[in-house]
């Protein structure tokens, strides 16, 4: 990953940093992401048919129908925002065993990636279930619940990131919250399923659907395309990260000039400013 | 441990001495009981029902007050710094913290408990399951609040920092503790014990996590 | 002799600005150091850098053998800091306040009764809270608490400041004391009667870096006799 991502700091003269955030990878990235957009858009809106089988009276049509294009939104939406924020708890815990700036980066890049899909995830699941359960939200699905736990879990992580801070300070306490969401996870989604102790969709989505080759197909490709999305604007997040902390540190260069020119200003006029300060002291 | 329960004691100790929780946590906590009785319109039959769940939410948010309290009481005047400069170890640092605030909570709890009897109309009718359960609850909330408290402590915005972290955290411990008080009050045909076990895993894995993350913590804010 | 303190090119950062911008600092086991320098020199956060509390943005050191990039776990219990912030619970009394961290450090209530009779702190006061203290009072418990660690390095911000008289008799006393002892001493101070009475040796903090460093050997060795030694602050004065 490290060749996709750029090489860490320290490897590197402060001069080579990138003036933008694209890179050969971005750029083959970007435009796989483009194609497969077009191509998830054809299947799943032309291509792949409505979810529809006979019902149980003669003549009807039971199923999903046409809400069952937002699957292949949904459903790989769902599996990289758990991608990402494992990626973002594991680059935290590895920040916290190495302590290495380029994990701090690549938690935060992931956090807030994960965060976006989190919110994607949610909101495609919500227009899903107004046709389909008859309601925006389900209290009683675990996955539901506990999606909403995780993005409020990882909403505060960002907050936290969000406030100025010395940048190890700042990093470290981000990767104790990464790790810790990734704590509270599990324990969230044991109580909630105990809670309720049923699910509305975790088989009911996948199992009762008419899974024909093209629908599978289309799913299959919403993920993939879904996975070329997340580690093209990963990297542009990491190199944006980088470059801010190449600005942090040209700025800290130019502070530490002005800091050192403060006091040839004072051995200037030398004695005259000691001699102020110690004018009590005088015999 | 003995510098846990000296830590433990000096926190305790000063809670005594500043009064803070007798006269402004605990007021709030019952307040916050008659707030929520207002707004299920006093019917006593659904408060009844839901007193376990107001109950909890009580907690938790007069919790909330508690942990910024305990973070607050090292940061004035920077005691904080003199810990750290002692040869104590973090761990220990936080286990006497948590259990300064483990302790606190009980009292409010036991506070909150005859409010939600004498208001809510509520029965115990499994006294050593409701002892039980709480106690778990209280040092997973105590060992969550000392843990996250000191994680948003030496920024100007903990006061709104905290809730934002520390409330997704406590969603399982609503769910659990509400559960199991429903059974021991008599409001929820469940298992009271199992939700008693979930209980007891969150203050375990957080007492743990705790331990582990607070000289990280320490040194960051250093 | 060995050395306490030895920086090169130390850099420390509050936040984004460098209070420190390149430090270059030895002082030798025994040594009572002056630090000197206008308001925002970078005083305090050199003690805090030494005391390791502070994180090294740059630059190496060594405090008593303790690396401050790797080691400052080490280096802690053996530091105390007398800093503008007490470092005690303003809800407690005074013997509390003392038995609390003598208790953290090992020592008996007895040694605390002897340091708060050291920094002349009435007995009368010993069971009112540190907040109905008046600002030098408070200065003197923390003083003692400090005096109760037993630590080989001591760092004092501003240690007279606040004090009337007969106080700073109380802190430079415990200043020689400790230094007797082997304590390796360094103090920031702006009472410059009160601090050059025992400082062995000044140097002058401004921008964030050493000024005026004086080409004279390293320190004056900790047996000689602080009365003896030259008032430093006319070494400065001169440079």
């Amino acid at each position: 990953m490290s060749i996709l991502l750029g090489r860490p700091p320290g490897d590197r003269p402060p001069s080579a940093a990138p003036g933008h955030t694209g890179s050969r990878a971005t750029r083959i990235l970007g435009v796989a992401t483009l194609v497969g957009l077009v191509g998830l858009c054809l299947c799943a809106f032309i291509f792949s048919p409505p979810d529809s089988r006979p019902g149980p009276e003669p003549g009807s049509r039971i199923g999903q129908f046409d809400a069952v294009r937002l699957m292949y939104v949904h459903f790989p939406a769902a599996i990289w925002t758990y991608s990402a924020l494992g990626l973002c708890a594991l680059a935290s815990g590895v920040y916290l065993w190495r302590r290495g700036v380029w994990w701090d980066r690549l938690a935060h890049a992931s956090a807030e990636i994960g965060v976006l899909l989190c919110a994607v995830t949610l909101l495609t699941g919500m227009i899903w279930g107004r046709p389909i359960w008859n309601t925006w939200w389900e209290w009683g699905d675990v996955r539901v619940v506990t999606t909403l736990v995780l993005f409020l879990t990882y909403a505060g992580y960002l907050a936290l990131r969000s406030v100025p801070a010395a940048p190890e300070a700042r990093a470290r306490r981000s990767a104790i919250l990464g790790v810790g969401g990734a704590v509270l996870i599990p324990i969230v989604n044991r109580s909630v399923e105990w809670w309720e102790n049923r699910t509305l969709h975790q088989q009911s989505t996948l199992e009762e659907l008419r899974i024909e080759d093209l629908t599978l197909f289309t799913l299959v490709l919403g993920i993939a395309v879904m996975g070329v999305f997340f580690l093209w604007i990963l990297i542009h997040r990491f190199r944006l990260a980088w470059l801010e902390a190449e600005v942090e540190s040209a700025g800290l260069e130019a502070a530490l000039a002005e800091r050192r020119a403060e006091a040839g200003e004072v051995a200037a006029t030398g004695a005259g400013a000691g001699g102020t300060g110690e004018g009590g002291s005088a015999p | 441990m003995r510098e846990v329960l000296l830590v433990a004691a000096k926190d305790l100790r000063i809670e005594l001495r500043s009064r803070v929780l007798l006269f402004q946590v605990a007021p709030f906590a019952v307040a916050t009981l008659v707030l929520l009785g207002f707004a299920l319109d006093a019917d006593r039959s659904a408060l009844r029902n839901f007193s376990p769940g107001l109950f909890w939410v009580a907690v938790l948010l007069t919790a909330l007050l508690a942990a910024q309290r305990s973070v607050a009481v090292e940061h004035a005047g920077r005691a904080a710094d003199a810990l750290l400069l002692s040869a104590t170890s973090p761990a220990r640092i936080f286990a006497g913290k948590a259990l300064a605030l483990a302790a606190q909570l009980a009292v409010l709890e036991a506070l909150l408990g005859v409010a939600m009897v004498v208001l809510y109309d509520a029965r115990v009718e499994h006294f050593g399951l409701a002892v039980a359960s709480a106690a778990a609850a209280t040092v997973g909330i105590a060992a969550a609040g000392t843990l996250y408290g000191v994680l948003a402590a030496p920024m100007g915005v903990r006061e709104t920092l905290l809730p934002v972290l520390l409330l997704p955290v406590f969603a399982p411990v609503l769910i659990g503790a509400t559960r199991a008080f429903g059974d021991a009050l008599g409001t929820a045909a469940v298992n009271g014990w199992a939700w008693f076990g979930l209980l007891g895993l969150f203050a375990l894995v957080y007492a743990v996590f705790g331990a582990l993350a607070y000289g990280p913590l320490l040194e960051a804010e250093a | 002799m060995e050395s306490a303190v030895w920086l090169r090119d130390a850099v420390c950062c509050r936040g984004r600005f460098p209070a420190l911008a390149g430090v270059d600092l030895d002082v030798a086991e025994g040594e009572i150091l002056l630090l000197r320098g206008p308001n925002g020199a970078g005083k305090t956060t050199l003690l805090r850098l030494l005391a390791g509390l502070a994180t090294l943005d740059g630059g190496r050191g060594t405090v008593l053998g303790c690396d401050l990039g790797s080691d400052r776990r080490a280096l802690r219990p053996q530091v105390g800091l007398l800093g503008h912030d007490l470092m005690l619970y303003e809800d407690l009394t005074v013997v509390e306040n003392l038995r609390f961290f003598a208790a953290l450090a090992g020592a008996s209530d007895a040694e605390s009764r002897a340091a708060l009779e050291r920094l002349e702190v009435a007995p009368r006061l010993a069971d009112v809270p540190l907040r109905r203290l008046s600002a030098g009072q408070r200065k003197r418990v923390a003083a003692a608490s400090l005096a109760v660690r037993r630590p080989r390095l001591w760092l004092l911000d501003e240690p007279h400041a606040g004090l009337d008289e007969s106080g700073r008799g109380a802190v430079n006393r415990l200043v020689r004391d400790a230094a007797g002892r082997g304590a390796t001493v360094v103090l920031a101070s702006h009472e410059a009667p009160a601090a050059a009475e025992v400082a062995t040796r000044t140097v002058h903090l401004v921008g964030g870096i050493v000024a005026g460093r004086s080409p004279d050997s390293p320190a004056a060795p900790a047996s000689s006799s602080p009365a003896a030694a030259p008032p430093p602050i006319e070494q400065v004065s001169d440079a």
